[in-house]
Order: structure tokens, then sequence, then C-alpha cells
């Protein structure tokens, strides 16, 4: 039994370890060198603060939107700690969009998953254009069309849900402003 | 063979004498060496004594995690369960006990002749029969007692079995052949037998029935095993479930800042509600009461597995004779050639087998008689002489001085009416041959050269045989038909009675061969037999019923005993063994699904302190959290009372094809076991509170 | 709820069926007895000096399996210690520390990938390709071994041998390795790394100073932990992470890969026992359960949380603290009773921090035992003790021995069943139970009150259970969950595979009963409702005392207001 348990975890350490992995890898940067390597606009989320930027979800990495440690809050719906953490960004976005009356997007208030989520929904997006459009002096409707241009819809209409990655909203709201598109990732 | 009943009038269930001695023997259970055999109730025990013991600390220390009051009141209930569930043991146990006590009456010690040479002349001494050993011969004469089961190996005489079978008609015994066992206890009427001692005492028929029926030998069924391994293993698995809430309480209660942890009484009810009480509770009650009621069918069973195969078994085995058929051919029809009358054929027939006392010979007297009138005479009225049967002329009649009336087989008479200068038309060779070919024997008459025709004589199907045969193919079970007939008859009579195949001129070692094969195809296979060259069969089928009427070698190759001697009973059998299972797997799903109310009824009263929001799970509305735990424990005990009938009579049994039967189970024991407890709960709740023993 | 929740549902499952009753008929051609093996398979055989044409006893075949597993686990927990002086360790990564070093061994050699460490901080990636993914391979092929030898105890009359385990890894393992690698493909595609590199540098859009992106082979690793359901992500956020799940059709595609073989080996089954129907009604058993699971934590989820509601949120796309945008609700709950229900425990939103009753579902599937689907082999083998416990009831009920597939269901059936079934529910119950009264029980608590309890309660169901998801507010990298939990995970793996091919051995061992109007079918409807009903009322009798005490109560305070 000591023969083929030696040779077999050795001989699949090999197959499934190293040649597996590494045969897909050399496939990989040979086909999508772009996205094996992590290298598209907006993969992972950032963190902006400011009243010039679409803010994104509230993140539980430290810190915030750290890329090389992905974590959710792990709170859960009854922590007093939770509610009193949402009930502080409730005020704060509240405080940083005064002219928004309704509702908070949930999505504005809540961590995500990772604490790296590039995302937001429709809604969360619009809910910022005023305050958006008053920092930076751009119209409400260009920013409203710019929303729509990055506006990504379900995939096959089904599956996930739609939504506007911020990281790319900003970037082309940079863009509009004329600042040099320097920041791509390389 | 008796005219007993396939279905033998039920004997109450609650005797008086049985109850009272059953209700002692329930307290003497109490044993913890006994209970520990029955793991589900012994932990019930346990946690009676358990909770016990929690109430007199509450009362000598004046504190507990609940009042005293309470710790007594679940500990007495916790009491009542598990001596209920003895009750249900003991009152089977009784039933089979005035059994064998009317058996045991039968077994006396007495005085017996042991022969010094196996011969009625030899000279004897007197010896207790309880030192007989094994192969002594002995001497039994009229109005003596047979000390021990043995073989006759000399004489022929009338024994009373009644004290074993029941029945008052006495039984022929003889040496040699298929009567030549007699049994201890038993009386021999008339004559004298010289018997070879073939078991010793304590070893007996009688000895083993009477083990069998009081329950003492009783070992543990295949089936009872593994479902007292899935009850040791949910009795487990809530044994944790209930342990670990207390650790869980500790948690909530610090958690949460307010509530206590459950109180200990508290979880050892909830312990006992939801472990099978029920089913652990009745589980041996049913397997002899399966046994009681094959005692009741005149059956004793070697051992509960036999019981239990039974219900398994998927083709029997029928002799034709007896069980198929009724025991003998009888006359049909007259059939004459062209230009004799049939009254004329008739009436020979009839002057041929007046003196005949075969049943064949009698029903031709009968047919003639109903038929055509013709009144039986007396032979020697006639001043007629008997020609009986024999090996050599094959045919049997009258002579009325120089007329000679003949029936026999057709080439018989043939050759008989040849030799009288007549003629054997080829008419009359047709109608023999059509009788022939519609599975009837023909038997040809013939007055002196004139052959006048042909008797039909046929096998009776029994009536109702073919239904019963139905409903055994919808429950699954193939019959084959065994008999000595021709393939051409047997075919006949198949099909006549509905049977799936058939043996035809069988022979002991084809009987042998068929069961092997049917075997090695995975079937289960049953059969009755009498004879001892029915013996290797008997001990190759998988139940093997022996005819009480059979020799020594069938019964003790066989693994049952039909003491009525009838071979229908192979299907009573089948049913017995199977209600006895379905009892068994209906009252397992009952108990289980019996504890979705209690968890309705324990969890949000053991958390009423520490989680009040849980009350919503209070589906029942029950008066208090101490009536809500009260009201599950009584339930839990007072529904295996309520079960005992069921358990002991086995629940209803239908014939039908297995998903039909699971069902209408799951619909009445799955369902209704999920139900009927709310209800139940809710009632004593309400009667708690009336009665003002939990104060508003 | 909402129309669109119900037509991914709808949309998610049908795509599951059609993919994996193909691939249940490929799987079963590839894995068939007759099946003759490839040459480079005859070199590996004559390498390790072992005859494929051999037949195990079950004994044999059990021994073989244990120390090809316990060589696995020495192997693992050696590369991850060493680690700092092996190559591929571009991050310069210290050591695993003893403690998570065992675990992690013991989790990914037993299938779990319970992850008592965040992939990215902790692992080298040699020791993410070299030990992790080999066993993410091997052990799921291990699981898949178990199956055929339980298929073979059906299918084989009076045989002395379960088959060959050697033989049953390798082709296994050969069944995963070409879905592996597509599903490599097609992740990469869709923007999941897989690189050599351990680090890249991103341009930040708000900020001078570049962000950091851990990165490495994630595509490859992801790939295989999905379709082995194992679980284990390279990311500390699982398949919550961007990278490692980065758009709704990588999210389908993971998800498919969860369900996907689990459901296929039913279609297996069903061919290998010549009864397709017995297959389907496998699956359909499945499917029973976790579809209303799946609903329920759709509604729970989609209702939201009353007291942000008060806060002045807007609920209208449900409860999303813990869940990324791109997969809202529906996708996050989809996975989660996926994932739960199949041993995966990967993970695309944070359990810990659903509503209770969304939270209860996943619970509740870990303890049924990982039987609705379960993992790799595992679920099936696992599920088809639950189906020997539904017809030895049904065969009493019906007055006779009970029977499955022609084989007899007798005493050490029941007994090796009842032992399977009951130990993981036992390791449950009594971890849960000491970890809330020791001291480094509550200590490790990321939530207070019953929530605190729900978290104890589902490291237990998930180690025990062999899932490896996570309330992720538990802090599990001490001494005494990391040594509580790796027993309850070898308890869950193993003392369900030893009784198991206990079962296989004597089932192959018998005679096979002809069938005939007394057998009872089991590839009918009523059938399927004792099924079901024999695992829901054994699952909902052991569990729910501590399910009540967990998300039922915080479900009643949560809607009560009170918390």
């Amino acid at each position: 039994m000591i023969r083929p348990t030696l040779v077999f975890l050795t001989v699949f350490t090999a197959l499934t370890g190293l040649a597996y992995p590494l045969g897909l890898t050399a496939l990989a940067q040979l086909a999508f060198p772009v996205q094996a390597n992590a290298s598209g606009l907006g993969v992972v989320g950032q963190a902006f603060t400011g009243p010039g930027f679409f803010e994104g979800r509230p993140s539980a990495t430290t810190p915030p939107y750290n890329g090389e440690s992905s974590s959710g809050s792990n709170l859960g719906p009854t922590n007093p700690a939770f509610l009193d953490q949402v009930k502080v960004r409730v005020a704060a976005v509240r405080a940083a969009n005064p002219t928004q009356s309704g509702p908070v997007p949930a999505d504005l208030v809540t961590a995500s998953g990772s604490g790296l989520d590039p995302h937001l929904s429709v809604a969360a997006a619009r809910y910022q254009v005023a305050r958006v459009a008053a920092a930076t002096g751009r119209p409400r409707e260009v920013l409203d069309a710019l929303i729509e241009a990055h506006t990504e819809g379900r995939w096959l209409g089904v599956f996930g849900e739609p939504r506007v990655n911020v990281v790319a909203l900003n970037t082309a709201l940079v863009r509009l402003a004329g600042v040099a598109p320097d920041h791509d990732a390389r | 063979m008796t005219a007993r009943s396939l279905e033998p009038a039920p004997r109450p269930l609650f005797e008086r004498a049985i109850v009272a001695g059953a209700i002692v023997e329930a307290f003497k259970k109490l044993d913890p060496r006994r209970m520990v055999k029955n793991p589900v109730m012994f932990v019930v025990e346990v946690g009676s004594f358990f909770t016990t013991l929690l109430w007199a600390h509450a009362v000598f220390t004046g504190q507990g995690d609940t009042s005293a009051g309470f710790a007594l009141a679940v500990s007495i209930w916790l009491w009542f369960t598990v001596v209920f569930a003895n009750l249900a043991e003991a009152m089977a146990e009784g039933r089979g006990k005035a059994q064998a006590d009317r058996l045991r009456k039968a077994r006396k010690d007495i005085q017996a002749k042991r022969l010094a040479e196996p011969r009625r002349g030899a000279a004897f001494e007197l010896i207790s029969s309880a030192k007989l050993l094994r192969g002594d011969v002995v001497l039994i004469e009229a109005g003596e007692l047979i000390p021990v089961d043995g073989e006759v190996v000399e004489g022929v005489a009338s024994v009373d079995e009644s004290a074993i079978t029941g029945e008052s008609a006495p039984v022929i015994r003889e040496s040699g052949g298929d009567r030549s066992a007699v049994t201890g206890g038993t009386r021999l009427l008339s004559d004298w037998l010289v018997v070879r001692i073939t078991s010793e005492a304590g070893q007996t028929f009688l000895d083993r029935m009477i083990a069998m029926v009081e329950g003492a030998k009783r070992q543990k069924t295949p089936n009872e095993i593994a479902l007292d391994v899935l009850l040791a293993a949910l009795t487990i698995i809530f044994l944790l479930a209930t342990v670990t809430l207390r650790p869980f309480s500790v948690f909530a209660a610090t958690q949460a800042g307010q509530g206590a942890p459950v109180p200990l009484t508290m979880l050892v009810a909830l312990l006992v509600c939801l472990i099978p009480t029920t089913i652990g509770g009745l589980l041996s009650a049913i397997g002899i009461a399966g046994m009681d009621r094959m005692v009741q069918a005149n059956v004793i069973a070697t051992s509960g597995r036999a019981v239990e195969a039974a219900g398994d078994v998927d083709v029997l085995l029928l002799d034709k004779t007896g069980t198929i058929t009724l025991g003998n051919r009888q006359a049909t029809a007259f059939l004459p050639p062209k230009g004799i009358d049939v009254k004329e054929l008739a009436d020979a027939a009839q002057l041929a087998s007046l003196a005949d006392e075969t049943p064949e010979g009698r029903s031709i007297v009968v047919l003639a008689k109903e038929g055509f009138g013709l009144r039986g005479r007396e032979v020697k009225d006639l001043g007629a002489t008997f020609v009986p049967f024999t090996a050599q002329t094959r045919m049997s009649g009258v002579d009325l001085g120089a007329r000679q009336v003949r029936k026999g087989a057709a080439d018989a008479i043939s050759r008989f009416v040849t030799s009288q200068g007549g003629t054997f038309s080829a008419e009359v060779t047709a109608i023999v041959e059509d009788v022939a070919r519609q599975g009837a024997t023909p038997l040809v008459v013939a007055d002196g050269a004139r052959v006048l025709g042909v008797v039909q004589l046929k096998d009776i199907v029994k009536g109702g045989i073919k239904e019963k045969f139905a409903e055994l193919r919808r429950m699954g079970i193939r019959t084959v038909m065994i008999t000595g007939d021709n393939p051409l008859t047997a075919a006949s009579i198949a099909a006549e009675a509905g049977v799936d195949d058939f043996l035809a001129e069988a022979t002991p070692e084809q009987k042998l061969a068929r069961i092997r094969e049917y075997q090695a195809k995975g079937h289960l296979v049953a059969m009755t037999g009498d004879g001892t060259n029915d013996a290797p069969a008997l001990a190759q089928a998988d139940v093997a019923v022996a005819m009480n009427t059979g020799t020594q070698a069938a019964k003790e190759a066989g693994n049952m005993v039909d003491l009525d001697s009838n071979p229908t009973k192979l299907i009573r059998i089948v049913e017995i063994g199977k209600q006895m299972l379905m009892t068994r797997g209906s009252l397992t799903t009952f108990s289980i699904a019996n504890d979705v109310a209690k968890y309705f009824a324990i969890i949000p009263a053991a958390f009423a302190a520490t989680y009040p929001q849980l009350k919503v799970l209070d589906v029942m509305r029950l008066h208090s959290p101490a009536s809500a735990v009260m009201s599950a424990v009584i339930f839990n005990a007072l529904i295996i009372v309520a079960l005992i009938p069921l358990a002991l009579r086995g629940i209803a049994y239908r014939p039908a094809p297995a998903s039909t039967v699971l069902g209408r189970n799951l619909l009445v024991y799955g369902v209704g076991g999920l139900v009927l407890p709310f209800p139940c709960i809710k009632g004593l709740d309400l009667l708690l509170t009336a009665l003002g023993v939990f104060p508003s | 709820m909402s129309s669109h929740a119900l037509i991914e549902l709808l949309a998610s499952f049908v795509v599951l069926t059609g993919l994996a009753v193909p691939l249940g008929e490929w799987g079963a051609r590839l894995l068939a007895d007759e099946a003759r093996p490839t040459t480079p398979e005859r070199w590996l055989y004559r390498l390790a000096g072992v005859d494929p044409a051999s037949d195990l006893t079950w004994r044999a075949y059990a021994a073989a399996l244990l120390v090809f597993n316990l060589a696995g686990t020495l192997l693992v927990y050696g590369l991850e210690r060493a680690q700092a002086w092996l190559p591929l360790n571009p991050a310069h990564l210290p050591g695993v520390e003893p403690g998570v070093a065992l675990n992690t061994a013991v989790s990914f050699a037993t299938n779990t990938n319970w992850q008592a460490y965040a992939g990215e901080t902790t692992m080298s990636l040699f020791t993410q390709m070299a030990a992790l993914t080999t066993q993410n391979f091997v052990s799921a092929a291990t699981g898949v071994g178990v199956l055929l030898a339980v298929i073979r105890g059906l299918t084989r009359v009076s045989a002395k041998g379960v088959g060959n385990f050697w033989v049953d890894l390798t082709r296994s393992t050969l069944l995963l390795l070409p879905l592996a690698a597509l599903w490599t493909v097609l992740l990469v595609a869709q923007g999941v790394p897989q690189t050599l590199a351990a680090k890249v540098e991103v341009a930040q859009v708000a900020n001078a100073t570049p962000q950091v992106l851990a990165v490495g082979p994630v595509a490859s690793q992801v790939a295989i932990k999905q379709l082995g359901t194992n679980g284990g992500g390279f990311y500390n956020a699982n398949s919550a992470h961007p990278l490692e799940n980065p758009t709704p059709a990588s999210n389908t595609l993971e998800w498919l890969a969860i369900l996907l073989l689990p459901a296929a080996l039913c279609f297996t089954f069903g061919r290998l026992v010549q009864d397709r129907r017995q297959g389907w009604l496998l699956y359909a058993a499945m499917l029973c359960i976790l579809l209303p699971l799946t609903l329920l934590g759709l509604w729970a989820e989609l209702r939201g949380v009353p007291a942000l509601a008060a806060l002045g949120v807007d609920g209208s796309l449900g409860h999303l603290e813990g869940k990324e945008a791109r997969f809202g609700v529906v996708s996050s709950v989809l996975w989660s009773t996926a994932t739960t229900a199949a041993s995966n425990g990967s993970v695309n939103a944070m359990h810990d921090s659903f509503t209770p009753l969304a939270g209860l579902g996943p619970m509740w599937l870990m303890q049924l035992g990982e039987v609705i689907f379960g993992g790799v082999g595992s679920g099936l083998y696992g599920l088809l003790l639950h189906v020997i416990v539904a017809v030895f009831i049904s065969g009493l009920m019906v007055g006779r021995t009970p029977e499955y597939l022609g084989k007899k269901i007798e005493a050490r059936e029941m007994k090796m069943a009842s032992l399977a079934i009951l130990l993981p529910s036992a390791a449950v119950l009594v971890g849960t139970a000491v970890s809330s009264v020791v001291t480094d029980g509550p200590a490790a608590l990321g939530n207070p009150g019953a929530h605190g309890f729900s978290e104890l309660l589902y490291a237990f169901s998930s180690t025990a259970n062999n899932n490896g998801s996570a309330f992720g507010g538990l802090t599990v990298n001490g001494p005494f969950f990391t040594l509580s939990t790796a027993v309850c995970m070898l308890i869950g793996r193993y003392w369900v595979i030893i009784p198991v091919l206990a079962i296989a051995g004597s089932l192959a061992a018998k005679r096979r009963i002809p069938t005939s109007a007394g057998t009872l079918p089991t590839h009918t409807p009523l059938f399927l409702g004792l099924l079901v009903a024999t695992m829901i009322l054994i699952g909902a009798l052991t569990f729910v005392p501590a399910l009540a005490l967990g998300p039922i109560i915080e479900h009643l305070q949560l809607m009560g207001g009170a918390s």
C-alpha cells in the first residue's frame, strides 16, 4: 500500500498541482493577457472620498479597499454595532447629499462582501448625481448620460444585477474634466 | 383434515386473569437488568430515576431547578411510561402463558413400559417418562398417555391429540408411511402401539410448543434487530439533542441577560417525549403477539425468524390435492357412445361402484342418484359379488350371477371386453381421449362384452381459491401447484385454479430441484409437506410448514407445524408474517411523527424565561410552560396504553401491491401520527387546567 | 418576491439539469467497470505496482483510501510549514503556523476546505498549487471512488470485492481534470487572474499611490474548488472577491460548477444501476429540499431588515450587507443554498450578515448531512444512507424485509447507516455545546446574542459535514477552534466513509431479489415523498432545538424589532 500511495501522490501532485495550474497559466497568459493579469479598468474597487467623485460601497477592509486583504464586515442584522454603523453612514450620506430627501440606497450604507466591490446599483449612482454635479460643475444631464453609458445590465437579461462600475465612472468623470488619463492600470 | 375455518374467532384481547397477572408482571419488569435489553425504555427508566432524585433533592434541600411538585408529577408519569411499556409486553406474554398452561397439563411425568426388544411381546420394565432416552422402545396400550415423541414401529391405534391440536376427533397412527409420528402427551384411545422414542424429555414437540408460546425461547428476529438499531440510533440522537440543550441554554441565558438554563427535569421530560417510546414500548409485544396469532391459527413456528420470513415469501409451492382441489376426484358426467342410453350407463356405473368405498366410487353412486334418481342398493341385497380393484386387473365391479359389470381404465376395460368377445369402439376411444384432454380422468364402464360409456372423474377446484390466488398475485406472490398428475391434467387444473405455474408428475427430487431453482433466482419459497419424502424439500424451503398428521421426519425438517394439517394455512401464515412487520413499521412511523407536536409544546415552554418570543411556536396555545410539559409527558405515556390493543391485534391487513399498502399506512400512521398529538396534548392541557392542577 | 428572482432561480436550475444529464451519461461511460484503461493509465498502474483488474474487499479498499488520504494530509502539512524555503513564494510568506497548518491539511484532505486563514496573506503560490489544488482534485476523486464502491455493492451479486481504489481514484481525477481546465479558461476570459506573479499594482483614480492587488494562479484553483465541491478560495473573501468572481457570467459559471458534478452523478448512478429512474428520483429528492429553502432565503433577504428601514435605508433591493452589487440578493442567496447543499462551502456573499432565515437554510442544509447534492460522490453516497433508512421504514410498513435495488437491507446495513448519519450530527451538537460554554467560544464571536450562537452552530455544522463555509465573524484561528474543527472534519469524512464502504461490502455479497408486485418500487412519487419526509423529519428533530436558539429566535427578534 505504501508504494501505490507514494506513486499516486507524487504523480497527482505533479499532474494536478503543477502541470494543471502551470499549463493553464501559460495558456491564459497567451490567450487572455489582460484578464489573466487583472489589468482591466476597474476590476477591483477603489476608495473615493470627496464630493467630486461618485462614492462606492463602504468597505470593511483595513484600510478600505485594501487589494491585498479582502474581507466583509461579517456583522449580523441584529447586531447593535451594525445598526449603529449604518446609522452613522446614513447620517453621513444624508449630510453629503442634502438635496436627496428619499430613503438612502442600501448599497451606499452597507459594506460589500469583499470590501473591494467596484460596483454600485444604478439607483445609488443616481443618488449622488446632484452632489457630484454641484462639486464638479458638470450638468446633471451629462452625469446621468455618463451613468447610463457605464451601466451594465444583467447577463443575458437574467443573471446578476444591473450595476455601474464606480472606478470606470469616476475615470470617465475625470476625463470629462480634462485631466490626463494617465491612471489606467498597467 | 378438519373443517376449521381459516380465520378462527380471535380470543378476546383483555381477559381478566391475563390483565391482572400482566399488571403485576409490569412492575416486576422494572428490574434494570431486564430493562437494559430494551434500550429505549431503559433510557426512560434512567430518566425516571433521575427526575425522582431531582424531586427528592428539591424536597430535602428546599431548592431545585423546578418546584418539587412539578418534579414529582413528571417523575410519576415517567415511571408510568415505563410501566405501561412493560404492561404491553406482559399482556402479550400473558396470552401466550395461558396457552402454555393448557399444554403443560398434557405434559405429565408418567410411568412408561420400556421394552427390551422392539416387539409387542417382549419383556418390559416400568420407567419414568423423564428417564426415557432417544432410541428406547416403549409399549403403549389403550387408555395410556404417550410418554414422549416417537415413531410407531408396530401396531395401529386411534389417538386423541386434542391436548395439542384442540381437535377432538381421534386420528389413526400406524407404523410405516406418513402417519407414524406420535406426540408426547396425547392419549391412546384403542389398541396398542410400539413406539421408538425420537426425542428426550424436555426437548419434545410439546416442550418446544410451550417454550414458543411462553416466549421463553423467543429470539429477536432479523428485522427486529435492525429496527432496534434504528431505534437506538434515534435515542442517541435525541439524547444528544436534549443534553446539549443545557449548555446551549446556559449560553443563551448569558447572552440574553435574562432567564436561566433549562431545568434538568424539563430536559428529561423532553428526552422521554422525543425518543421513540411508543414503538420502543410496544416492540416486543408486537413480536410476541405475532407468535400468538400463529398459535391461534393453530400453527407452531419453531422460531420468530420463520414467522418473519413468511412475510417475505414470494413463491408458494402448494400441493394440488387438499389445497387447490378437494381431496379427491369426483364423477362429474356420464358420457355414453351413440345408441346407449345415458341412464343405462349411470345404472351400470352405480352398480359397479356400490361396494367401492373409495371416494371416486362413492362419487359415482352419488352422481347417479342425483342425476338419474337411481337409489343406491346394497350389494348383498342384490346377491351380487364385489370384484375389488387389483393391480393386475386394474378394474373393479360386481358379478350379478353371470352378469359382469366392470369399471376401470380404458386399456383395462378394452382388454376385458375383447376377452368377452366384444369390441372397444373408436367412438368410445374418442370420448376417452376427449375427457383426458380436459384434464379429467376417464373411467370406462362395461357390462360384459358391451362398452356402455365413460364416466368423467374430475378434480374439483376449491371454491374461492382462484380469488385467493389472484390476491396473492397482487401481493407479489407466485403460486406453484405441485401434483403427481400428468402435464396435460396438471395444466388444465392449473388454468382452472389460476396458479402461476405447476410442477407435474412431481417427485421429491424434482420438488427439491424446483425450490433450489427459485432460490437461486433470489426468491423466498414456502411449502407444505407431510411425508417423509417431503423432508428434503421442507428442509430446503425458506418457510416449511409440516402437517401435524405427517411424519416425524417432516416435522423435524419444517420450521412450522400446522396442527390442523390444512395446506391452505400457508396463505394465512404469510399474512401473519406480513402483518407483524407492518405493525412494527407503522408504529415506528407513528412514534417518530409524534415528536413534531411535542417539540411545539416543549421548546417554547423550556425557553419561556430566556426567549419569551418563542411563544409564537406554541401553536397549541397551552396554558403554561409546566402544563405544556406535563401534557406532552402524559400523552406520551397514555399513547402506549392506547396502542396496546393495536400492537396485540396487528394493524389492519388487506392484500394489495406494496405501493398501495405503503400509501395507506403512511396516511394513517404517518400523517395521523403527525396530527393526532396536537388535539390530544391540547385536550390534556385543558383538562389539567380545568382540574386546577395548574392555577391560572 | 420579484419575478426576476424566480426567473433567475428557474433559469439556473434548467441550465444545471440540461448540463448534468449528458455529463452524467459521459461520467457513467468513463467510470463503468467495463471502461478500458488508456495507455498512460496502464503505465501509471505499472509504476505503482497496482493490478487494475484486482478487486479489493471493502476493508482493503478502505485501508488504501485511508493511507492515501493520510499521506496527502501529511504532505499538505509539510508543504505549508516549509513554504518559506520552497519555490513560487514571491510574497516571501513565512511557514504556516502549526495549528492552522494542521487544520488546513485536514480541511483540504477531507474535501471540507474550511479556511482558518486568509488565502492571499498566508499561503504561497506553491502551497496553493501543489498542496491545496492537488487535494481539491484527489479529495473529490476519493468521494467518487466511495460512491463507485457503493454502486458496485448494489449491482454485483454474491461478490467479495467492491472495486479497486487506485483505479477509481485515477478515473475520477480524469473526470475532473478536463472539466477544471475548461472552467479555468472560461473564468480567465471573464477576468479571473492566472499568473505566477503575487502582486500587481494598479493606478488609483483619486489617489496618487497605486493600489496593490494580490494575484496568482487564481482561475485554475477556483475552477477545481467549485467543481470538486471543495470551496477553499484563493482570496479571503472567496467568490465575493471581484478577482475570484468578477462578473454575473463568471458567477453563473461558478454556481453551475458547484452543483454540476453532484447533480450529474445522480444520472451516472441511474445509468450504472441500469435504472435511470432511480437517478432521477435522487435528483428530484435533492431539489425538493433545496428549492424551498432557497425560496425561504430569497423571501427573507428581499424582505430585508426592518430596523434598517427605520433608519431611512431603501430596502427595495433587499438586504445588501456583505453582498456584492453585481450579484445582489438573488445571485447571493442562490449561491448560499447551493454551496451548503453541495458540500462546497465557497461563498459569494458573507453568510454571517444574512438575515436569520436566509442563514438558517444553509445551516440546515449542512446539518442534513451534506446529502442534498453534497460533495462530489460523498453527497450521493450520503443520500443513499437516508435511502436505506427510508427503504427500511417503508419496507416494514408494507410487511416485507426491506430491499433497495434488489438488495436486502438488514441489521448490518442499518447499523452502518445509523452510525454514518449519527456521528456527524453528534459532532455538530457536541462541538457547538462545548464551544458555547468554554471561554474560547464566546470570546471568538463576531456578533452577540442569538446570532453569536448561530456562528458557533454554523462553524460545527460546516466542519462536521465537510462543507467549509462559515459565518465569518467567528475568529477560528485559535488553538481551540483549529483543533476542534479538525476533529469534526475527520469525523464527518471518515466516520461516514468507513461505514459506507462496509455497507458496500455487505451489499455486494448479497443475492439479488427479483422484483414483484410485493417489491416496493423506489422510483415513484410516493417513495420520493417518503424519502424527503424522512430526511426532513430526522434533520428537523435533531436540530430544531439548536436552530430555535439561533436563527429562529433571531428572526423573531428581527421582526419584533428587539435585539
